[in-house]
This record gives structure tokens, sequence and C-alpha cells, in this order.
């Protein structure tokens, strides 16, 4: 048994276990800029033996520890080939001390070199969206303006708007036919500013419908909005001067889940059968089935959003669409209040500025200049 | 007071929000951070409010023996025992075995898949009333749909593949040929794009507008009629 063991050992020698990897070398450090102080970046160069088809590296294991002398922990890991990675786990102002272990099959090589003491700090400016910050302060300035104008007695002039003219001549139809009125503010939450502008036409609308003395319906899919939507409806009641018509469960929780909603108003749809069906607010894959379901009925439907992709949906299958802004217009042109008009202005003089830089930053571009491009790109 | 300390309390988290995308420090960040996660806890909570609603009107509805009362007896029975089975299943209520997974494979999804394909159908007959051409823009919105989905698919390409050496068109940005992929290819990126940033942008501003008018208290609907 020996000699055959002597034997094979000849026939197919052991190979040689690779050497351990040389380390990577030049660890630095620089602070996340515009964070709160909450990352780290690390670059390093690559061990010599990193090259690819050498096999010699296969990770880089990034170590931290608070002082020099350790203990160090791993806090990330970077591929053979990677140079960089970004620690997102340090607290702010709190120095840190780095070094990278350098691993391969033949074994991993403590680093020539650590680096530190690395610290974040936070930034009081995100240096990014200075764009953003100077054209919300301009659109800030202009909207103020206007209101302030017009507070001061100079009612700005507003375009008529069709679609919210309908509105009342919706309601003006359901009431004649003796029908309910159905309001659908959209299947968002309320931190969706959609849902705010449809709830805020919602008491334009059971103002209408308290003073033609017609029910108004309103399913809501979320519980927040629900509630608002309670006040709503409540108050249109109360300025109408008719509270005691307001009927609380005018205004119902259904479900935030979108097709059961969905089924949910396509029933009240069926089974009601509404004179008006008005959908204001953010719609996505439902719109058609709730417009098409609404059209079958042969209400008047009108409606309003400012999900680009749902417009075509509302465009063929009701009366009468917002389009865009027109949805959080809305409900200052229902109010006619001076105060809320001059907020419009000011949206339209902005439009004009973006205009003029859309145009500004094409001609600079076709130039070869790309300076105004690279400030308004932001992160 | 009972509207002076919801306006303030909006004016202030509102500005902090705004405030929170521009300035990325912790004596900003930290606050926001913290409202947002409040923000979620309330939602949470909220839910009750929902779920009581819910349950009052349906089983009104019952009691009064309205109309179509079986179907409200029906969503109030699959209520309380889904939350019911979910609460005894506890952590992990979602995992393989578990009767609230079967629901939700069994029940809820196909029932959610139904209601989307009729979708199918519903874009069938919307696009018939679409596509009638009756004015001159209606015409042109079929005919550019119709280049755009014989564009979209191998068979407009088959059709027209024999006109992809006709150089027409000249004109810089437009098509030169007059295939119909590159027609509808051009059509999206060109006069739609250009149509749907227009309603992003001024979108945008309303979305801005209106946070301006909820946080500076214009607009205080919200807050009911009462003063």
């Amino acid at each position: 048994m020996l000699a055959l063991g002597a034997a094979l050992a000849l026939v197919a020698p052991v190979s040689a276990a690779p050497p351990a990897p040389q380390p990577a070398t030049r660890l630095d450090w620089k602070d996340v800029p515009n964070d709160a102080g909450r990352a780290l970046d690390l670059t390093w160069v690559l061990s010599p033996d990193d090259k690819p088809g050498l096999g010699l590296v296969t990770q880089y294991l990034v170590e931290r520890s608070t002082s020099v002398g350790g203990p160090w922990t791993v806090v990330d890991s970077a591929s053979a080939g990677a140079d960089k990675v970004t620690d997102e786990s340090v607290r702010r102002n709190t120095p840190y001390y780095y070094r990278v272990v350098t691993v391969g099959p033949g074994g991993a090589t403590p680093a020539g070199s650590l680096t530190g003491p690395a610290t974040a700090t936070s930034q009081w400016l995100d240096t990014t969206r200075a764009s953003v910050l100077a054209l919300t302060a301009l659109f800030f300035a202009f909207v103020l303006y206007y209101i302030r104008s017009a507070q001061m007695g100079k009612k700005p002039f507003v375009r008529r708007i069709p679609g919210i003219d309908a509105i009342e001549e919706a309601i003006g139809r359901a009431t004649e036919m003796g029908r309910p009125v159905l309001f659908v503010p959209g299947i968002q939450d309320i931190d969706d500013i959609q849902t705010v502008a449809g709830l805020v036409i919602l008491e334009s609308v059971a103002r209408l419908t308290a003073r033609y003395e017609t029910p108004i319906s309103v399913p809501v899919s979320y519980p927040i909005p629900f509630a608002i939507a309670q006040e709503m409806v409540r108050g249109g009641y109360l300025q109408a001067g008719r509270p005691e018509q307001y009927n609380p469960d005018s205004v119902r929780f259904v479900s935030p889940e979108q097709f059961a909603y969905v089924a949910a108003v396509a029933g009240i749809m069926l089974r009601d059968r509404p004179g008006a069906h008005i959908f204001m607010g953010s719609f996505y894959a439902e719109s058609l089935l709730l417009a098409e379901t609404g059209f079958s009925t042969g209400a008047i439907q009108v409606a309003g959003t400012a999900n680009v992709h749902q417009l075509p949906f509302f465009v063929v299958a009701c009366d009468y669409t917002l389009i865009g802004e027109e949805l959080y217009a809305a409900s200052a042109y229902l109010s006619g209040e001076p105060k809320l008009v001059g907020s419009l202005k000011g949206a339209d003089l902005i439009k004009l500025v973006i205009v003029g830089l859309v145009v500004v930053g094409c001609a600079l571009e076709s130039f070869g200049v790309h300076g105004l491009t690279q400030w308004m790109a932001t992160q | 007071m009972k509207r002076e300390l919801p306006l303030t309390i909006t004016a202030g988290i509102g500005l902090l929000m705004i405030l929170s995308f521009f300035v990325p420090h912790q004596v900003i960040a930290v606050p926001a951070d913290f409202i947002q996660a409040s923000a979620i806890i309330v939602l949470a909570f909220s839910y009750f409010l929902g779920g009581a609603n819910l349950l009052r009107v349906n089983i009104d509805g019952i009691y009064k023996r309205e109309p179509g009362w079986i179907y409200k007896l029906v969503l109030v029975v699959s209520l309380v025992a889904t939350v019911a089975i979910g609460f005894v299943e506890g952590k992990g209520f979602l995992d393989q075995g578990r009767i609230s997974k079967w629901i939700y494979d069994n029940l809820y999804s196909p029932m959610q898949a139904t209601m989307f394909a009729l979708l199918a159908f519903f874009i069938a007959s919307a696009a018939f009333r679409a596509f009638r051409i009756r004015t001159l823009e209606a015409g042109l919105l079929a005919a550019a749909a119709l280049i755009v989905m014989m564009g979209r698919v191998p068979l407009g390409n088959v059709l027209t593949d024999w006109l992809f050496g006709l150089r027409w068109l000249p004109f810089p940005g437009v098509p030169h040929d007059l295939h119909l992929s590159t027609i509808q290819e051009w059509i999206m990126d060109v006069p739609q794009n250009a149509a749907k940033r227009a309603i992003l942008i001024g979108a945008a501003l309303g979305v801005m507008a209106t946070g301006l008018r909820v946080i500076l208290g214009i607009e205080r609907s919200y807050l009911s009629g009462e003063d």
C-alpha cells in the first residue's frame, strides 16, 4: 500500500497552495457631501495581485475601529476589482479608523496601513439642490406677491375652465333626474397632494349638492382622507346653510385595496344609479374601470387627475376632464376667493420663467455650454 | 383657537418638511424623520377608524334589510374572519401553510386578478369610442394611435419593410424613412413626450401652489366650515 501511495504521489503531485495576495494600499476616506453625517466614502489602490485571470484576490474586507489599536470590526466588503465602498453605518462626529484586508485563496493579508481619524459631518445645505431652492424661493415670492395684491383688491383674471364649470352642470342634471351625486376622491392616501386637491373640491361639490338638496355619496379608500372627507361634506352643508341635511353615512370608508375599491364603487354606480360621477384625485389602473362602468350607466361624468397616463382614459370615457394643474386650480376657481386665485397667477408666472430657462438651456447646450444644465441637475 | 392651532401646526410642520429637502443637517433631518415615522403610526391607528365605519355602515344595512344586504353580510363576515385569523396566527401569518396565506392566494389574489382583467374589455370599448373620426383632431389621434400600435408589433414592420430604403421628409429631427417602428418611436419621443412634460411641469407647479396655500393657511377648507 505504501508503495502504491508513493507511486500515486509521483503521478499526481499535490499542487502548491497559491501565495497570499499582496495588500491593497493608499486607503483614503472622504466625508459624503450633502448628507446628515451618516456616511463615509473609502477608496484604496487595488492589490498588485488583483488582476483579471490571476485569481489571487477574491475580495476586500473593510474593517473599522474607534482607536488605532483596535479592536477591528468588519463593516463592509468589496469584490475583487472594486476599489471603493461607502460606510453608511457610522455615527456623525465620531472619529473612526479604517483598514482594508485583502483576501484570496492563499489567505488574508492585513492592510499595510490604515486611515483615520475619519469623521462624518452634516452639512447645512444640499448644494445639489441649489437650483431647486432658487426656483422654489422665486415661485413662493411670486405667489405671495399676487396673494398680497389680491388682498389689496386687485383680483387677477383667470380663464374659464369648462371642466370645472361642468361640475355645477352635472350636479344640476343629477338634481333634475332625482338621483344622487357620486364623488370619488382618488385611490391614494392623504400624502398624495392630488387627494388633498380632490378633497378640497369635495367641499364645493357638497355645498352645491346641499343647495340643490341632492344626496351625495363619497366612497373613500383610506382612513385619514375618510375623516377629512366627512369634515369637507359637513362643512359644505354648513356653508350652504343646511347642516340638518348632512348625512354622516354619505361618506364611507371602503378599502385601500385598489380593485376591492373599484368593485365597491362600480357596485354603487350600478345599484344607486347616480346622475353625476365626479372623479377628482389620483387614479391608476382603476380609472378606466370606473369611468367605463360610469359611462354605461348614462351618468354625466367629470374627471380630474394629474396622473398623465390615466388622462387619456378619462378623456375618452368622461364628458369633461381636468388636466394636470387644472385639478389644483379647481378649488381656487370654485371658491372665487381672491387670495386663492392670486396663487394661480404666481404659478403662471413661474411657468414663464421655466419656459425661458428651457429656451436658454437649449441654446447654451447647442453651443456646448453646459453650466446651466449642470446647475439644474439635482440629486 | 380651534382654527389657529391646526393652522399653526400645519404651517410649522409644512415648513420643516420643505426645509428638510434642502437642509441635510441633523437639526432639521432628525425632527423631519421623526415626523414621517409618526405619520406612519397615526396612519396605522386610523385604520381602526375606517374599520369601525365599515362595520357600522354595513351592519346597519344588514339590520335594516337594505337591498343587497346579503352582500353586506358576506363583507362583514369576511372582514371579521380575516382579521381574527390573522390575529390568531400572529407573526408570520403569511408564511406557507398558514390559513391567512391560503386566503391571500386562493381568494384575494384571484379576485384582484379578475377585476384587473376586466380592463381588457373596457379598453376595447373605450378605444372604439375614442377612434371614431368625427373631427380633424379625432382623425389625427386615430392616425397617431394606429401608427404607434402597428409600429410596436412585428406585423407593422413586416408591412412597411419595403419602404425602409425610401428617404423622405429630410427635415431635422423628423424620421427619414417611413418604417412604422421609426415613426412610432418619433411620435412617442417627440410630440408625446413634449405634451406629457408640459402637463407634468404644470401639475408640479400646481402641487407646490396647493402646498403653499395649505401651509400659509389660505386654503383652510380642510378645517371644516365652522369658525
